[in-house]
This record gives C-alpha cells, sequence and structure tokens, in this order.
C-alpha cells in the first residue's frame, strides 16, 4: 500500500535535550499505528512534529510524497492531518454543538462568509449533531463546553477531530483522565472508525492492553528514540522493549 | 418559539429605535437631542471596539487613531472645500481608504504581537497620530483645533438626530449580522482558543484582519458623526479619554455583546451629563472622572459581564432550572 506518512530523522532539540532523536517512520494508507512509550519518551512531541505545531530542528516530514516540513498546523488540517490534544483543547465559552460545528464548517470550506447569518447552513448543525450521537454526546448539545465533565470533554475533541474529515487522525491519549467506565464507550468509537476503513489513524496511547488489538503496528519510543516498530506480537515479544517498559533502566 | 425567542432582542431593539425616532416630534428638548445625539455616536464606536475586545479577543488601546482619523477628515474636508454633501461624501470615502488601511496594517501587527504588548503598540500609535495632528499645523492648525461649517442638511439638530439614530441601527443589525456569519463565528472561536481555531484548518491572522479593518472603518464612521456634531475638531479626538470611554462603555454595558455598547453608551453620557449638572451643588462632582473610576472598579469586581452578560447568565440559569422539569414530566408520561 501507498505510504500516507512519512518522517525521515525527525529530530527537535530545546536547550540541551534532545526529545526526539532521529525518528524515521513509514505509515502506509488505511494504517492503524499505536505509540506507546513511557513518560516523557517523547511521544507527545512526535505528534506535535507531525501536526505543525513544533518544528524540527533536523529532518523532514512527508505527507503523500510531499514535503510538508515547513507547513502550519492549519495547512496540515486542509491537506488532510487532524489531531485531538492531550490537555483538552475545546472551546470553552462557545456550547457543545457550535464546537462541532466550526469543525464541520471548516471542513466545508466555508471560512470567509460574512454577509448570511450561520443558521443559513443548517445542515451544519445537522451534521455536527450526527458526530455528537457517534461520540454518545448528542444530549449535552445546548451545554458550554466549560460544563463538561472530564470525560466528556474528551470525546468532545474527538467530536471536533472527526468533523474535520481528515485522512489522517492523530489521536493523543484519547482516554486520557477518564474515568474506567467511560473508556469502553471511547473505545467503541475508535473501532466504529477504523473499521469504517477509509481513515489512516496513530493514536497515543498509556493502557497497553486496550490498544493491542486494534492495532496494525506498534511503535515504541524511549527517550526520544525509535526502539521498536512492528505488529503488536513482535513488540510484545521484543526484549528491549519489555526491559524499557519493565524495568525502565534502557541505556 | 424558537425561533421567536431568538429574534425576540432584535424586535425590542426595533421598537426602541421607533420610539426615538418619534421622540423629536414630540417633545422638543434641544439639549435631550444632543446628548442622545451623541450617546448614539459613542454606540458605534463602542460596538466597534466591542467587536475586536469582546467577539475577537484582541485587546486595543489607541481605537481612538479611527475615531480621530474620521474626525480630521470630515473637519478638513469642510474647511478646505465647500461644506455640502459631495464634499461630505469624499470625507466619509476618505475615512474609509484611510481607516481600512491603518487597521488593515495594525491588524497584520497581530501576527506577532499578543494581548498586552499588542495593547501597548496600538497605544503607541495612537499616540503618534495624536502627534502629528498636533504638528502638522498647515493641515490641522495645531493642538486648538479648528471650527467648520456642516452641509445644510445637517444644521438642523432633528435631521442630524435621525442621521445617527439611523447610523446606530444599521451598525446594530450589520453587526448583528456579521458576529452571526460563518466568519463571526470563527471570531469567537479565536477569542476561545486561538491555537484550537488555527488547527481546525483556519488562518486565524486573516480573521482578526478582518475583523480589525471592519472594527477600524466603524470607528472612522463615529469619528465623522462626532465631529460633525460638534462642529469642531481638535487633538483630543485622538486621546487616550476616546479610547477609555469606549472600553468604559464596553465593559459597563456588556463585552461580547452588541447591546452592551449601547447601553453602556447611554449610562456614561447620561451619568456624564447629570454629575456635571451636580457640580454646581458641590464642588466634587466637577471630577465626576472619579465616579466613574469607583463604578469601573465595581462593576469589574461584581458584574465582569457587564449589564447585558449579566441579565443573560440570570435568564440562562432561570431557563436551565425549568429544563429538567420538562423531562422529567417526558420521562413520566
Amino acid at each position: 500500500m501507498a505510504t500516507l506518512i512519512e518522517t525521515n530523522d525527525l529530530s527537535i532539540t530545546f536547550g540541551g535535550h534532545t526529545a526526539v532523536d532521529s525518528v524515521s517512520i513509514s505509515v502506509p494508507e488505511k494504517h492503524f499505528k499505536s505509540i506507546i512509550g513511557p513518560n516523557g519518551a517523547g511521544k507527545t512531541t512526535f505528534f506535535n512534529l507531525l501536526s505543525g505545531q513544533l518544528a524540527p530542528t533536523k529532518g523532514k516530514v512527508f505527507y503523500r510524497g510531499n514535503d510538508i516540513t515547513h507547513f502550519s498546523p492549519t495547512k496540515r488540517t486542509r491537506e488532510g492531518i487532524g489531531r485531538s490534544f492531550q490537555i483538552t483543547n475545546v472551546f470553552p465559552n462557545l456550547t457543545v454543538l457550535e464546537n462541532v460545528r466550526l469543525a464541520v464548517q471548516s471542513q466545508a470550506g466555508i471560512r470567509y462568509q460574512m454577509l448570511f447569518h450561520y443558521k443559513k447552513y443548517r445542515h451544519f448543525e445537522e451534521k455536527a449533531i450526527d458526530w455528537l450521537r457517534l461520540v454518545l454526546l448528542d444530549e449535552k448539545k445546548d451545554s458550554l463546553a466549560s460544563n463538561l465533565a472530564h470525560g466528556e470533554k474528551r470525546k468532545l475533541e474527538i467530536a471536533m477531530l472527526l468533523a474535520l474529515e481528515t485522512e489522517v487522525l492523530l489521536l493523543d491519549e484519547p482516554t486520557a483522565g477518564m474515568s474506567l467506565e467511560e473508556v469502553p464507550a471511547i473505545l467503541e468509537v475508535i473501532k466504529r472508525i477504523k473499521n469504517q476503513g477509509n481513515r489512516t489513524i496513530i493514536l497515543i496511547e498509556h493502557k497497553m492492553d486496550m490498544i493491542l488489538d486494534l492495532s496494525d503496528s506498534v511503535m515504541v519510543l524511549f527517550n526520544g528514540r525509535l526502539l521498536a516498530d512492528g505488529s503488536p506480537e513482535e513488540i510484545m515479544k521484543n526484549e528491549t522493549v519489555q526491559s524499557a517498559y519493565l524495568g525502565g533502566h534502557y541505556e | 418559539m424558537n425561533k421567536f425567542a431568538d429574534k425576540r432582542p432584535a424586535i425590542i431593539f426595533l421598537l426602541f429605535i421607533l420610539l426615538l425616532f418619534l421622540l423629536p416630534f414630540v417633545y422638543e428638548s434641544r439639549n435631550l437631542l444632543i446628548l442622545l445625539t451623541q450617546i448614539f455616536i459613542f454606540s458605534i464606536f463602542a460596538m466597534s471596539y466591542d467587536l475586536l475586545i469582546g467577539f475577537t479577543g484582541i485587546v486595543s488601546f489607541g481605537h481612538a487613531m479611527y475615531f480621530g482619523l474620521g474626525s480630521y477628515s470630515i473637519g478638513i474636508f469642510m474647511k478646505r472645500f465647500e461644506p455640502d454633501m459631495t464634499y461630505f461624501l469624499w470625507a466619509v470615502l476618505t475615512t474609509i481608504a484611510l481607516t481600512a488601511i491603518v487597521s488593515f496594517i495594525v491588524g497584520l501587527l497581530t501576527l506577532r504581537l499578543k494581548s498586552h504588548f499588542y495593547a501597548m503598540l496600538t497605544m503607541s500609535l495612537a499616540g503618534l497620530f495624536l502627534v502629528l495632528a498636533e504638528k502638522w499645523r498647515t493641515l490641522t492648525f495645531g493642538n486648538d483645533g479648528f471650527t467648520f461649517r456642516v452641509p445644510e442638511l445637517f444644521i438642523d439638530r432633528t435631521n442630524f438626530y435621525l442621521l445617527c439614530l439611523i447610523g446606530m441601527a444599521a451598525v446594530f443589525f450589520g453587526l448583528r449580522r456579521f458576529v452571526n456569519s460563518p466568519l463571526g463565528r470563527v471570531l469567537q472561536a479565536i477569542r476561545e482558543n486561538e491555537q484550537r481555531t488555527a488547527s481546525l484548518g483556519f488562518q486565524v491572522l486573516h480573521y482578526k484582519i478582518a475583523a480589525s479593518v471592519v472594527s477600524g472603518v466603524l470607528a472612522g464612521i463615529a469619528g465623522i458623526l462626532y465631529a460633525i456634531s460638534l462642529r469642531y475638531v481638535n487633538t483630543s479626538v485622538f486621546s487616550m479619554d476616546i479610547t477609555l470611554d469606549a472600553l468604559l462603555m464596553t465593559i459597563i454595558g456588556g463585552v461580547g455583546t452588541l447591546a452592551g455598547p449601547i447601553i453602556g453608551a447611554g449610562i456614561i453620557e447620561f451619568a456624564h451629563d447629570w454629575l456635571t449638572g451636580l457640580a454646581k451643588e458641590h464642588w466634587i462632582f466637577e471630577r465626576w472622572i472619579i465616579f466613574f473610576g469607583i463604578i469601573y472598579i465595581l462593576v469589574v469586581m461584581f458584574f465582569p459581564q457587564g449589564i447585558v452578560g449579566t441579565l443573560r447568565k440570570i435568564a440562562w440559569k432561570r431557563k436551565k432550572k425549568s429544563y429538567p422539569v420538562k423531562s422529567e414530566q417526558k420521562a413520566a408520561g
């Protein structure tokens, strides 16, 4: 299958600290890749490099064979790389519906229309409600995002990402900080998207057991370096991964 | 019913406009007319300011520069050329062009400068215009300013009152449509979370410039009307006081609403008039600005959302209280 996202020798240094150290991966189309690694391994930093929040010190990012290393986050979203954030990142004083509606509006390419009332685009709202239904949040559509519980904000975050309908979904710990009862619902959503089979998904997750059966491949980051990259079975058997995860003294 | 609730503020506003429209024909008080005219003008100015601070979240301390550009444009056109409608229109076009260019450039600067840095920059830019108006004596007659004649149509106070009223209504409805358009909705998203707006695929800078230009041009129009109402212009139109007036009106009335700045302008102008009137009773009222300071502190402490914002919150809470009752009934039925 054709390669969709590729990184080449990707590195970023903050002061003297190299957070991501020459990571080269390639993700084929419609692939489900998980990134695991202990805290501070550089997983989110790596994501920020993929989505454009940070610019690498060295190396390149390719999307569909084009160099997108210097694209802004806005441009990357339009190209087809959408992301969700680990730290909840929504519009707090807008309603839940409006949060998603903005994403739908962006997806539809209505960006500078200033003469018509937004209600003219009623189908945006209907579409937004569909997305909210998918993440089981449609009953909360009229409350302000700031009044949601943490788990609900995470769901909203995912709905906003889905509404962008990007080719690539970068999910940064979608279940972080959720109560245990809420996790299955989110997993269900992710499974459903995967089963639709038209998206490429890259996921950061701590809960290894939960992603193993979902993932096509797993990559392990440790101290910014790519430790291993392979099928879930290979990763489970890999000894360096085990020591990195269990012992934490790999060096 | 939902649709009606949506339109209700607009209907109330229209009735209010209609009443004000009839006022000069039934009640003849020159002073009240002039005061109301002043309120309309500052309403336009404060609404344009609220578009920046309340809807887009851009804090500007230099809004007076657009106001002053408008005032000087009309003044110079009326003084240099004939005070007739043709030159009035020319002055309006010049104002729109000048304010659009300046606000475009100032909007561009939001790219690099955030929050208080931007506020300081706009403040110093307004200061630059103030100095320019002081020093370019051949054109502006320096600090003392100059008087000018206005087109015949505006000499009559009632006519001018109606013009300003219509102007305010037009700006209100125009901005209402603007902030509720898809573009306006993105502005509010930027206020809430700029980074997130960018990762949804919106070019944040383009939106900030759009808001800046619309706001700047409207402030320029307010400046024109202000100068016509005084038939006089001097460097005070570029001063910090003008920006502070807009800030005060917006905060007291309610940031992020359009009715707020109008109510704020009404309160400030009436209070100003009333307090200076009291100066005969006691000397402290000559320093009316002290009272504004106190009011301002109290508002920020107890009603940070202003009058309209607080009212809205109360209404919202009440609606929310009645909501669960309804769903319970449904469950029972």
